[in-house]
């Protein structure tokens, strides 16, 4: 048996992923993230302002980790959000991305179905689309390869970064303290 | 990781045990042999880091089962404090009480915290015949994810056998 790194980002970033910021960045933060968990919520407050901090010397890339055990709407809501990719384009997906974190906590059914149609009509995909999609799970295997990928690099819960690759252990709930990680990262 | 030398490592037999599952039912190591056990010792039930590792495994179990492992997680609550915590979360697989004595079981797989009166996060993947084939000891409050496991479940798919090096500390 071969001796077991744990916690190393695998596959690397490649062209199948969501990606935002530069792509020759020196640093590059992978989030494994779930649109229904709210400490990816919680992420999603503290992550403008530390890309911002941090400029052009970061990109940040979104992977899918729905837990459909603890939140029921999370696979659709990741369903929804590759749908609108492929029809809206990486801009859209971003829009799609933002949308559903920021009505997370309406209400109760804030990431239902009709409310995810909702959502992908605003950032820019046809809503009917979308809701084809859903109904026959279009993606939901590219939702599952993804979550494997977490799987296979120590994903240990939601949110899980990687920062170059390598599982992050620190404090991400603080701008400062994360935004200082990324600066501190050897490249 | 200075006293990952502490847990049982790859190669040894693993120590049989007999623990509640529920108030009034046990269930044995020997019970399985002949398949894939992973045995996921952890410090208490409601405690957050558990609660994710807990939960991550409930959303892989089916890929636990592709290599027809069974999947036991075992800390020093009380059975009746299992039933509630895996209701409460949902959990597709059994919890075992190490209460009585109290965390004797993960005292012989070198899992046990002796000032936190608790098991210590330490997971191990045991063959069918009972040899561990791959442990890992996690560090306090680090949840150690399942990549290490599906690893060792591979290995010993792929005919992986003794005296190979295991372990990833």
């Amino acid at each position: 048996m071969t001796t077991i790194q744990q916690g190393t980002l695998r596959p690397p970033v490649g062209a199948e992923d969501h990606v935002l910021g530069p792509e020759d960045a020196p640093v590059t933060l992978v989030e494994y993230g779930d649109f229904q968990c709210p400490h990816c919520r919680r992420a999603h407050g503290v992550l403008p302002k530390v890309l911002e901090r941090l400029g052009p010397r970061v990109r940040f890339v979104f992977r899918h980790f729905p837990l459909a055990e603890s939140h029921p709407n999370a696979v659709h809501a990741a369903e929804a959000a590759e749908s609108v990719a492929a029809q809206a384009g990486e801009d859209a997906f971003w829009r799609m991305h933002d949308l559903m974190y920021d009505h997370q906590r309406d209400s109760d059914d804030s990431l239902d179905d009709e409310h995810l149609v909702r959502y992908a009509e605003r950032a820019g995909a046809d809503a009917a689309t979308v809701a084809l999609d859903l109904a026959g799970d279009t993606y939901e295997p590219v939702i599952k390869a993804s979550f494997m990928t977490g799987v296979r690099s120590g994903v240990n819960g939601t949110p899980t970064f990687f920062i170059n690759g390598a599982r992050f252990e620190g404090d991400w709930t603080r701008v400062e303290s994360f935004a200082a990680a990324l600066e501190e990262v050897p490249t | 990781m200075s006293d990952a030398s502490t847990i049982l490592k790859a190669g040894t037999p693993a120590p049989d045990f007999s623990l509640p599952v529920t108030p009034d039912q046990r269930v044995s190591l020997s019970e399985f042999r002949g398949r894939p056990v992973i045995l996921a010792f952890y410090p208490a039930d409601w405690s957050p880091v558990c609660g994710d590792q807990l939960a991550l495994y409930n959303e892989i179990l089916s890929e636990f089962h592709k290599h027809h492992a069974e999947l036991l997680g075992i800390s020093v609550d009380s059975a009746w404090c299992h039933g509630a915590y895996a209701a409460q979360r949902k959990l597709h697989f059994p919890l075992l009480s190490d209460f009585e004595p109290k965390g004797e079981v993960a005292r012989r797989y070198g899992a046990y915290r002796e000032r936190e009166g608790t098991a210590a996060r330490a997971l191990f993947v045991i063959d069918g015949e009972g040899i561990i084939r791959w442990s890992y000891l996690s560090p306090t409050g680090v949840n150690p994810g399942a990549d290490g496991i599906l690893e060792a479940l591979e290995s010993l798919d792929a005919g992986a056998h003794a005296g190979s090096p295991g372990g990833a500390a």
